[in-house]
């Protein structure tokens, strides 16, 4: 237990540092502010499919994170460390995303109802909407882990991380942006976001051992 | 049943081995394809227009066989590198290479003839109907899965990073299958739902198993020519690299 919260803090203290959490939140505020751009100033508009474009630029910050994930400690061997500890690496892997978790996506959620204003949503919808985001995101982060482990060993792999992935946000995606939508029209739906947080609970189960797979097959 | 078939991949474990029975197999697999995909062909060619969609009708005959194909590419690939990561089958990881670009280009004629067939029923190039955008999704699943070989330089590296990917990606499927067909009852009025499907009339379905057969012989044709060219490449990387460090 004191190791894994050891590389969970690790992982966190250096997103903080690098400013790679700032920057993720920067990442989304840009994107976002694109949007009227491309879409136009409509106020209805954006409101109408800000839940939707809402999980669209999340998905993409996300994307954008994950090479972060395990490349810089494929390239300074902290990988073979992790492989050699007394934790099993499905643990390690897990910790790892947990920091990920607090120290990147965390900041993102804190930052989507500032977000959901800029595009119209009504403030009392916004609780609504954070938590179908806050169901899904981990989700995201587990499923992206496959693909940015399965990458690892490529340099400059982000593309390739994002080509690996993609198919399997899809699900996250629709069953997620429809819950949020759903949170606009009123209640929250909570068959959709049950099957939400079932994806999310899958992905605890199922993802490590896949990462963990990939990053053996990496070192090797 | 399951013992033979045991003893049958043990036998043609072996590299050199499957290169004869390849080389013997070669030549009447793919005639045989051919022939099945020309009377094929001439059969689908010949049968009457549709009182609703006239002459587009047949390219149901291409249409539907391509995407039984990029299912079945799919799921050969599934089986090829569970049994090179799981039975540690040397040819496991040949043969799930070999299968992907031909699984991926039977994918992209099932997307194009979709596209082509639901032009003059839907009125546009495209529609996101639930069984398009899955197989899109699933498309794009084979480029990861191609890509991810193409990128990585070393092969036994390449190899098992493919296998995993291949074997989590064959569970998301259904899944992606699954949430797209929701997705699609919630945000498309029936209206824009197919023409209803009664059952196909002998007349077409003949033409279209017979198809279904060319097209499988096809698949495996063109994977038993690449994964010859796959074992030929090997030997030759192994000799030069042989060649270069002595």
């Amino acid at each position: 237990m004191r190791v894994f919260s050891t590389i969970c803090v690790s992982h966190m203290r250096l997103a903080w540092r690098g400013g790679h959490s700032g920057l993720a939140v920067a990442f989304l505020f840009i994107a976002v502010t694109l949007l009227p751009f491309g879409l136009g100033p409509e106020l209805k508009l954006l409101r109408a499919l800000a839940p939707g474009l809402l999980w669209v630029v999340l998905v993409m910050t996300v994307l954008v994170t994950l090479d972060r994930l395990f490349q810089e400690d494929f390239e300074d061997g902290t990988l073979d460390q992790l492989i050699g500890l007394s934790l099993p690496l499905e643990l390690s892997v897990l910790a790892k995303l947990c920091g990920h978790y607090l120290a990147v996506i965390v900041p993102l959620l804190i930052g989507v109802p500032l977000a959901g204003l800029l595009l119209n949503i009504a403030p009392g919808h916004l609780p609504g909407l954070v938590l179908a985001l806050l169901v899904g995101t981990p989700a995201l982060v587990l499923l992206g882990g496959i693909g940015a482990a399965l990458a690892v060993s490529v340099r400059r792999g982000g593309l390739l991380t994002v080509l690996l992935t993609l198919p399997f946000y899809v699900p996250v995606m629709i069953f997620g942006a429809a819950a949020s939508g759903a949170a606009l029209d009123g209640a929250p739906d909570m068959t959709r976001l049950a099957i939400v947080g079932l994806i999310s609970l899958a992905g605890v189960l199922l993802a490590p051992p896949a990462i963990a797979a990939a990053l053996r097959a990496a070192i090797r | 049943m399951l013992k033979a078939l045991e003893n049958i991949s043990a036998i043609y474990a072996n590299p050199t081995r499957f290169m004869g029975l390849a080389q013997r197999l070669h030549k009447p697999l793919w005639a045989l394809a051919l022939l099945v995909l020309a009377y094929g062909l001439w059969r689908s060619l010949n049968v009457p227009d549709d009182y609703q969609q006239g002459a587009t009708v047949k390219i149901m005959f291409v249409h539907v066989p391509a995407a039984w194909m990029a299912l079945f590419g799919y799921s050969f690939i599934f089986f090829a590198s569970l049994s090179a990561l799981v039975f540690r089958h040397p040819l496991g990881h040949v043969a799930a290479r070999a299968a992907a670009p031909v699984g991926a280009t039977f994918t992209a004629i099932a997307l194009v003839t979709g596209s082509l067939w639901g032009q003059p029923m839907w009125g546009t190039w495209w529609v996101w109907d639930a069984r398009l955008t899955s197989v899109l999704v699933l498309f794009f699943a084979y480029l990861g899965y191609m890509a991810l070989w193409q990128a990585i330089d070393e092969p036994t590296r390449a190899a098992r990073a493919a296998a995993i990917l291949a074997i989590v990606g064959f569970i998301n499927v259904p899944i992606v299958k699954f949430s797209v067909d929701w997705w699609n009852t919630l945000h498309q009025p029936a209206s824009v739902s197919r023409l209803a499907r009664p059952a196909l009339h002998a007349d077409f379905l003949y033409p279209l198993l017979t198809m279904g057969v060319a097209f499988l012989l096809l698949f495996l044709a063109l994977t038993l020519t690449r994964m010859q060219m796959e074992v030929l490449r090997q030997k030759l990387r192994v000799r030069h690299l042989l060649k270069n460090g002595a």
